[in-house]
């Protein structure tokens, strides 16, 4: 098995006087599909943030191997952090028109030939007859697929993805699917997705973590997630019942 | 004419190169102490300008700490005491309308690549309506502003006379309809500015 892309060592994230996230330890292989699952409130947003470097944890360490180069928040160069892309649950744009949006991230890498891309990505995501249009006059799941479009067009090492289907229609979130899985298959990014949707979880995943209350409950394969959970939490959460 | 506009646009640009900045920082910085210094920079906007005036004007005498420079009386006076009127109103305009940009796109843009810097003059250019409102604000407060400048300027003809101080001057010597005059060249000089500054909102829009 080669080298973990992501380790997490004894990482707690406290917010004010709060824990929120307490992972003793994690990997995330290369090429995979790594869902995080688990009720709202239970980490799953903080721990795809610190995933992103976008913020280090409290206490521990998350590091990330990129080139055979172990880089943390702190170490990270702006060359490591290109490697990532994340997309938020809510689309976040800016009140330029779509095609700047989507062309954002070539933008900043300094990218002047922007315009064979642009088309592209925004072919991928059903959205070029809205090439010229406002981000305030999309609706959400067209802002969503902008959102998607601009960061599936970096052509990332890890594509991370924060509920990108919450509160998007069965078309949307079927587009959205297959936009994530046609990443994985045919450009080899690794992929972090965080649902609380457990279905999207068993039709996406190739391994699936359970957090609940800051804690990584259980860890494994989306097969023997679903199949066989080992944690009756675990078992809970899967079958549908409310965990609170 | 020539002098007022001389006076407010130096003050300006220089409110300007300190105030965008600041304001921005102040918006996205987190820091131990920053509510008391909104709260400095929301009091600054209401500073009364003959207050600022006679500051300047104590700073600035022979016996202040910084009359070696020989500034009293002269356009670098009024300029300094322009500055410190015009500052607080742009910071604090240009905080609100960075605070008023969505929250989220910041890490967004990070966690597309941008650098900070990149994704700081994303969120300025979201918040370029607001701080031209704040230029606005920076310049009516200096173009009309007429304590301080006869204070440390002492409208002294054709040295720092201005529009506003030589309004005061016609009026008290009751030459009205020359003052009204001045009055209305004051307007439309501020007019002009404005439109200039106005049209330069829409043209911010970056290309894709």
């Amino acid at each position: 098995m080669s080298d973990p892309l992501y380790t997490l060592t004894d990482v707690q994230h406290i917010y004010g006087t709060r824990t929120v996230l307490r992972i003793p330890s994690l990997t995330i292989q290369p090429g995979e599909i790594f869902t995080l699952v688990g009720p709202s409130g239970a980490g799953k947003s903080t721990l795809l943030r610190l995933l992103a470097l976008l913020e280090a944890p409290s206490r521990g360490q998350v590091s990330l191997c990129l080139n055979g180069r172990q880089v943390t928040y702190n170490s990270a160069s702006t060359g490591d952090r290109r490697q990532l892309a994340m997309v938020f649950q809510r689309p976040a744009l800016l009140s330029r028109n779509v095609r700047a949006n989507v062309g954002y991230g070539l933008r900043v890498r300094g990218q002047q030939d922007r315009r064979a891309q642009i088309d592209a990505a925004l072919k991928r995501v059903s959205l070029s007859h809205l090439a010229k249009a406002r981000p305030r006059t999309l609706s959400g799941g067209e802002a969503q697929r902008v959102a998607v479009a601009r960061a599936l067009i970096l052509e990332p090492q890890v594509l991370l993805l924060d509920e990108p289907t919450a509160n998007l229609d069965p078309f949307n979130v079927r587009l959205i699917e297959n936009l994530v899985r046609e990443q994985h298959d045919l450009y080899g990014s690794t992929i972090v997705l965080v649902t609380h949707n457990i279905f999207q979880a068993r039709r996406l995943a190739t391994r699936i973590a359970f957090l609940l209350d800051g804690q990584l409950i259980e860890t494994a394969s989306a097969e023997a997630f679903f199949a066989t959970p080992q944690d009756q939490r675990t078992a809970a959460f899967v079958s549908g019942e409310l965990i609170y | 004419m020539v002098r007022s506009l001389h006076v407010t646009a130096s003050a300006l640009v220089i409110s300007a190169i300190i105030g965008i900045p600041g304001g921005t920082w102040l918006a996205l910085a987190r820091f131990p102490g920053k509510r008391i210094a909104t709260a400095i920079i929301y009091t600054g906007m209401g500073l009364p300008p003959v207050v600022v005036g006679l500051v300047v004007y104590l700073f600035l005498s022979h016996s202040g700490p910084l009359g070696n420079l020989g500034w009293l009386f002269t356009v670098r006076a009024m300029v300094v005491a322009q500055v410190i009127i015009a500052t607080p109103l742009i910071v604090g305009v240009t905080m609100s309308s960075v605070l008023g940009v969505d929250p989220a796109l910041r890490p967004q843009l990070r966690a597309l690549g941008a650098t900070r810097w990149q994704a700081t003059r994303a969120i300025l250019l979201e918040a370029r309506f607001g701080v031209i409102v704040g230029l606005v604000a920076g310049f009516g407060s200096i173009i009309s502003e007429v304590g301080a400048v006869m204070l440390v300027g002492g409208n002294i003809d054709g040295r720092t006379r201005v529009l506003t101080t030589a309004v005061v001057l016609e009026t008290r010597q009751g030459h009205f309809a020359f003052a009204l005059a001045l009055g209305v060249i004051l307007l439309a000089l501020s007019f002009v500015a404005n439109l200039v500054m106005v049209s330069g909102q829409g043209k911010l829009a970056e290309p894709s």
